[in-house]
């Protein structure tokens, strides 16, 4: 125990308390957790959940950091329900405020953007996949930073945006953060683009120029990732400045 | 887009498995894979979590590049399929 407490960035499970709950969507919910010796995290990051059941049996699975770091030991997640989920379905449905879970994190120090970075960044996201750029995008507002984003934000259908409100507000108010939806399955009346996945020429339309060297971070279901990832390699983006956090067919990470 | 090859997720899915291993966070650490010396951050590498144990495979050429497996309070790491690892600390 010693040796993991002079580390200090060992990661262990702690206990969270959640506080709020919040319904984004007509199948997704955000919790917000309270969790005491939270040691901060960075946008991007993930934390590994556990549920135990009173006979032992026990699952884990793993959900993106919504909100920006912050001091006071706050996390939120915002969990997308599956039909035939184990754990989905639990966590958007029965959870309480003042239910306690277990979080193991925070996760993950590929996929993340620091505030000291400066360059323009690219986010791109496919349905869920907007959690942790979300926590990107809140990030940057948080610390006054003035690196330029984009988003491309590729949903079903104008119901199935996460945040609509928050990031609207923030389109209007700060073009440095420019936002593009892609509508797959049904667009709003008179949009310019019939529903369809995101192709070549919104790459090119909606996305920064290659020579402005973007990061750029996708984070979708995997065929959706790879896909994305194809056209920013087509575009010249060069593969050392894309990353990526795919999510299984199913939606849940493991 | 029924049952096509994408049914892996990537090395971020296992960090936290990992972690309970490795000191430092493994997703940014790059390995060379020892089948086709790709060089890349293991956050790339495709994992398949549907086995008793995780695999992990090179990004580049589907060589297994990492396995682990928890056996009751033991886990058995793999890594041959790496020629090395370098974690930043």
């Amino acid at each position: 125990m010693a040796g993991a407490a002079l580390l200090g960035r060992r990661v262990m499970w702690r206990v969270g308390t959640v506080v709020a709950l919040h319904d984004e969507t007509a199948t997704a919910r955000t919790i917000t957790f309270q969790v005491p010796d939270w040691p901060g995290h960075v946008a991007g990051q993930h934390v590994d959940v556990r549920l135990t059941a009173p006979d032992g049996y026990s699952t884990v699975r793993s959900y993106s950091i919504a909100s920006a770091p912050n001091s006071d030991g706050y996390v939120e997640l915002t969990v997308e329900r599956l039909p035939n989920g184990e754990v989905s379905p639990y966590l958007t449905q029965e959870l309480a405020v003042g239910d306690r879970l277990e979080l193991r994190g925070p996760i993950g120090g590929w996929f993340v953007w620091r505030t000291e970075q400066t360059e323009p960044i690219q986010l791109i996201a496919g349905g869920s996949g907007i959690v942790p750029l979300m926590a990107m995008i809140r990030s940057r507002v948080s610390a006054a930073s003035t690196a330029p984003f984009r988003l491309l934000y590729s949903v079903r259908e104008p119901a199935a945006i996460f945040y609509r409100n928050e990031l609207q507000t923030l389109s209007d108010r700060n073009h440095s953060v420019s936002i593009a939806y892609a509508y797959t399955r049904a667009a709003p009346k008179d949009w310019p683009r019939p529903p369809s996945r995101i192709d070549a020429a919104l790459i090119a339309n909606k996305t920064w120029p290659s020579n402005l060297a973007p990061t750029c971070y996708l984070c979708g279901p995997t065929s959706f990732v790879e896909s994305a990832t194809d056209l920013l390699i087509a575009f010249d983006n060069g593969r050392d400045k894309i990353r990526t956090e795919r999510f299984g067919p199913t939606g849940e990470r493991k | 887009m029924s049952t096509d090859a994408a049914d892996y997720l990537d090395g971020n899915a296992a960090a936290g498995d990992l972690s309970k291993i490795f000191a430092v966070d493994v997703t940014a650490a790059q390995g060379q894979c020892a089948n086709c010396g790709a060089i890349r951050r293991f956050a790339e590498a495709h994992l398949y979590m549907q086995a008793p144990g995780v695999v992990a495979r090179c990004a580049v050429c589907e060589h297994v590049i990492l396995r682990f497996a928890n056996v009751g309070q033991r886990v058995f790491l793999d890594v041959r399929g790496m020629s090395y690892l370098r974690l930043e600390i």
